[in-house]
């Protein structure tokens, strides 16, 4: 009886605090609507459609921004996937058992470097490494779209480069946790039907697939909103290129930049419009990673 | 001067004259066989010869060694860390630890079926050309011929033929299992190692598998592992009793059950034991 009712007050304490959660995240999406309205009701669609941000006239447009974020986070999983996922199999696959748990917390202090020491490394170190790199593009590259403009080191390469080493430690000790949960049968299941290791891997990765493409979608909730770092290296400035050399900028950013500056209502509830964007995209990605990665490790925990 | 290699060698070699003594047809012959977890000895100078298309069960109590004994005649333990054998396993007289054993090759040939139903995440179709697929074989109607013959042989094919595509997972436990005995026969094994496969069944699926495994053991040597007396009894043409990483004795079934030589073994039998 006792037991029980302890059990009671736990559940509903420990739900009460779940609650609290889920009312804050509504209450900051309501907030970040109501702060807005100005610009919803000015522009409407067209917010997300504008290409011209014009603080002066008090025309704004978010388009540029939209690229630049869904732009760079795209290229930063490009370079990061691939990365991530190759430290997740070497640690949980092919290291030796000594190496594993080192490695593992050597990859995850990546995720605790705060931003601003990124920025800076990116500002001071990896921009003229970028811009010597840029130089050396042989002639006929350089003249798709992809690598036009001049060779500034910062820009949308710069920013991809700097957002998929912070991505790294969330895609692939998330991965990693999944490869290392995938039930030892499956792997017994190709080793017994005459598998080469590298076979009993791609086995594994295919059991734990859709939570790793839900580690991958973590990643990218993380690059989507990632403000500091980028804000340093992306060059800010609003315009829609394909070209890795141009300067570009990111919702985060411009928020960042702006806030403290924008003197009239429209310009601030055009911001925080932008906020606003930003958070229902982020909380849809994580959302769905997370549901990809809970519905792997569900069937994980079933015997199979 | 001989080499551990050589002698490895040699013993196989030997092996069989050996065996003639016990059986004339030993598709598997074990040797002095030792195997340790670490520093743990877990199995202790195993003799025995498994012969060829017959059903070779292994009983005794929780924790004495027999999934141990039956994963080391496809080399699954090597995937255990610090896991170490000693002692010579040969298979048509070639010893299996040998170093130039390609231990691919040999888990191709000796196929397993575990306690647990473990197909993979994919059709039931893709389960079964798993194997083949990863022998290179590409040529769908190939792989449709020995797909459909898999399941016509694990017994499955008129339950499934209709939907092959659909998710192994869709399948109950009792078709799991016969889904991953027909994976394991797809790739044409010659020896087929079952650790305790109907355990988790219940006693219809059971049925179905024993009486599968009867039919198997006219293509394959068959060595299983299991809990249950009657079952061992009604499957099995030889029974070796194992105890405490010990072949306690090792004899036709009907020998282990009627006439058992050993007082341990007759307590295990006939339940008087522990
Ligand atoms: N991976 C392992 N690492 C260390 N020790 C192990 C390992 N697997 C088994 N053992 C030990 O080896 C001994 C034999 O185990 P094994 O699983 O072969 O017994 P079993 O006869 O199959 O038992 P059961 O009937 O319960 O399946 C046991 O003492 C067990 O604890
Ligand atoms: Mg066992």
């Amino acid at each position: 009886m006792r037991r029980s009712a302890d059990d009671r007050v736990f559940r509903i304490t420990t739900g009460m605090f779940a609650a609290i959660v889920l009312l804050l995240v509504i209450g900051i999406g309501f907030e970040l609507w109501r702060q807005s309205m100005l610009s919803i009701d000015k522009f409407g669609f067209r917010f997300w459609t504008g290409r011209v941000w014009d603080p002066v006239s008090g025309e704004f447009g978010a388009l540029p921004f939209i690229w630049g974020t869904l732009y760079s986070s795209f290229l930063a999983l490009l370079l990061s996937t691939p990365i991530a996922l190759g430290i997740a199999i070497y640690i949980s696959e092919l290291s030796p058992g000594m190496l594993r748990q080192p490695l593992a917390y050597l990859t995850e202090l990546l995720a605790a470097i705060p931003s601003i020491v990124y920025g800076l490394w990116g500002v001071f170190v990896l921009t003229p490494i970028v811009r010597k790199l840029e130089l050396l593009l042989p002639e006929s590259l350089r003249r798709t779209p992809f690598f036009s403009g001049p060779p500034l080191g910062v820009g949308m390469g710069m920013a991809a480069i700097i957002l998929s080493i912070m991505v790294i430690p969330f895609t692939s000790s998330v991965a990693r946790e999944i490869l290392k949960n995938v039930p030892i049968a499956q792997r017994e299941a190709a080793y017994a039907l005459g598998a080469t290791r590298w076979e009993a891997i791609k086995v594994a990765i295919g059991f734990g697939k859709t939570g790793i493409i839900g580690a991958i979608m973590l990643g990218l909730g993380r690059a989507l909103g990632e403000t500091m770092a980028v804000t340093m290296v992306i060059g800010n400035n609003p315009q829609i290129s394909p070209s890795l050399y141009a300067p570009q900028y990111t919702m985060a950013a411009v928020i960042a930049n702006e806030f403290t500056e924008a003197a009239d209502d429209l310009y601030l509830h055009a911001l925080i419009e932008i906020g606003l964007l930003l958070f229902i995209i982020t909380i849809f990605v994580n959302f769905i990673s997370r549901f990809f990665i809970w519905t792997t490790k569900q069937r994980m925990e079933r015997p199979a | 001067m001989l080499t551990a290699i050589d002698m490895e060698r040699f013993n196989a070699a030997l092996a069989p004259s050996a065996a003639a003594l016990e059986s004339m047809n030993a598709k598997i012959s074990v040797r002095d066989f030792d195997f340790f977890y670490g520093s743990a000895k877990v199995l202790h100078g195993i003799t025995l010869d498994i012969p060829d298309r017959q059903v070779t069960a292994l009983i005794g109590p929780s924790g004495c060694g027999k999934s141990t004994f039956i994963r080391s005649i496809n080399r699954m333990n090597d995937i255990i860390p610090n896991a170490r054998a000693k002692g010579t396993i040969s298979i048509d007289g070639r010893a299996i630890y040998s170093s130039d054993t390609d231990v691919v090759s040999l888990r191709r040939r000796v196929g397993m079926v575990f306690q647990r139903s473990n197909p993979f995440p994919k059709s039931i179709y893709d389960n079964i050309a798993y194997g083949l697929r990863i022998g290179g074989m590409r040529n769908r109607r190939e792989l449709n011929n020995v797909v459909e013959r898999s399941l016509i042989r694990a017994a499955l094919w008129d339950e499934v033929k209709d939907r092959l595509n659909e998710s192994a997972f869709a399948l109950s436990g009792g078709q799991q299992q016969r889904l991953c005995i027909a994976r394991a026969l797809a790739v044409d094994p010659e020896v087929l190692l079952m650790d305790e496969p109907a355990s988790a069944l219940d006693p219809i699926a059971t049925t179905k598998i024993e009486e599968l495994i009867w039919d198997l053991k006219v293509n394959y040597t068959i060595v299983i592992v299991t809990h249950n007396m009657q079952q061992a009894a009604r499957v099995s043409d030889r029974t070796a009793f194992f105890m405490l990483g010990r072949l306690v004795e090792y004899a036709d079934t009907k020998t282990i059950f009627m006439n058992p030589k050993e007082k341990m073994t007759e307590d295990y039998v006939t339940g008087r034991f522990g």
